[in-house]
């Protein structure tokens, strides 16, 4: 049970993080969404808990992109 | 060592994103319907304060998140209080007063100056700039309004007993400044990397305790000193010429007087 709320837990904070998305939203929402449908059949709790790996893998890739964005934006206006 | 007290001040902008539009009176740039966001100089003082205290808990004492502005300010500094501040202060301006629009870098100063007085706060640290105004003036004035030391452009700081020492950038180098405190600080770029703010931080963070008052609270006086004669848009950049040989690129290079 718990690992529902895991993977419903990292799906939000993705979704929450896709707002952001430089390509925008409607672009993010349905590809994070067909990732997490393609996978909803799975019952191996041990593929499960790979697949939210997976998941903040991506999300920490996503956050490094934002920041990086930031950066290269200021550094190229204030050096 | 001595126990901080952190001011952080911040300016909610035009999100760095955005390409700014000049409207149509020439009078300013145009912020309705325009994404907000935090300055990006001020989530660096925001993240910084934060870590002073996770590299030292005992250390820091309260991180008060400021910011004079309109009333959606308040997600501005909720975002703070999300990445770590302890509480905030938001000094309401109705908008629609032209006196109170767009407070100039020496009011601010002033006000933050009040606010320093009435909660005893001994360290501030800001952005160096906000990245509309370009300013880069409020912590300096700050700092010479309070009688402060000031160490500005900071790459690096560090709380030595009651001195800070902190590292610029400069040219060709680094330049390392001593300051007693309590002192002013001003952030660079490279500080650090602010956190991502995650969802359920943010839900924390409204339950942390956020002050609102109006410039009338604040014996201070904010006459306009500055006149804004134009806002214009910078022209747009020409593209180069190309020449087709060697006889052509002299020819032109004398048209233009170059040799």
């Amino acid at each position: 049970m718990s690992l529902r709320y895991e993977v419903k837990r990292i799906y939000r904070d993705l979704l929450y993080l896709g707002r952001e998305y430089p390509l925008g939203y409607d672009y993010f929402r349905p590809r994070c969404h067909r990732a997490f449908m393609n996978q909803a059949d799975e019952t191996d709790p041990e593929k499960i808990r790979k697949g939210v790996q997976q998941a903040e893998y991506v999300k920490k890739e996503i956050e490094a992109l934002y920041r990086l964005k930031k950066y290269r934006a200021l550094k190229q206006s204030y050096g | 060592m001595t126990s901080l007290r952190i001011l952080v001040p911040i300016k909610r902008v035009i999100d760095y994103a955005v390409k700014p539009r000049v409207n149509a009176t020439k009078t300013a740039v145009t912020t309705s319907g325009v994404k907000m966001s935090m300055n990006p100089f001020d989530e660096l003082s925001v993240e910084e304060s934060v870590r002073l205290r996770e590299r030292n808990s005992d250390a820091v004492q309260d991180i008060l998140a400021f910011s004079a502005g309109p009333a959606k300010a308040a997600d501005t500094l909720r975002t703070a209080m999300a990445m770590g501040a302890d509480r905030a202060l938001l000094v309401e301006l109705d908008e629609e007063r032209p006196e109170e629009s767009d407070l100039e870098p020496l009011a601010v100063a002033k006000l933050l100056r009040e606010v320093v007085r009435q909660e005893g706060c001994n360290m501030i640290i800001c952005g160096k700039q906000s990245i509309d105004d370009d300013s880069g003036q409020t912590g300096q004035m700050l700092a010479g309004l309070l009688g402060w030391g000031q160490a500005t452009q900071a790459a690096k700081v560090e709380v030595q007993g009651c001195e800070v020492v902190v590292t610029k950038e400069v040219d060709g180098g680094e330049e390392v400044v001593r300051v007693k405190l309590p002192a002013v600080v001003t952030t660079d770029l490279r500080l650090n990397e602010p956190r991502y703010v995650t969802l359920p931080n943010i839900m924390k963070a409204k339950k942390k305790p956020m002050v609102k008052k109006t410039l009338a609270d604040f014996n201070v006086e904010f006459r306009k000193r500055l006149e804004t004669v134009e806002v214009v848009e910078p022209p747009p950049r020409q593209g180069g010429g190309k020449v087709d040989s060697v006889d052509g690129l002299i020819s032109r290079l004398k048209e233009l007087g170059a040799i």
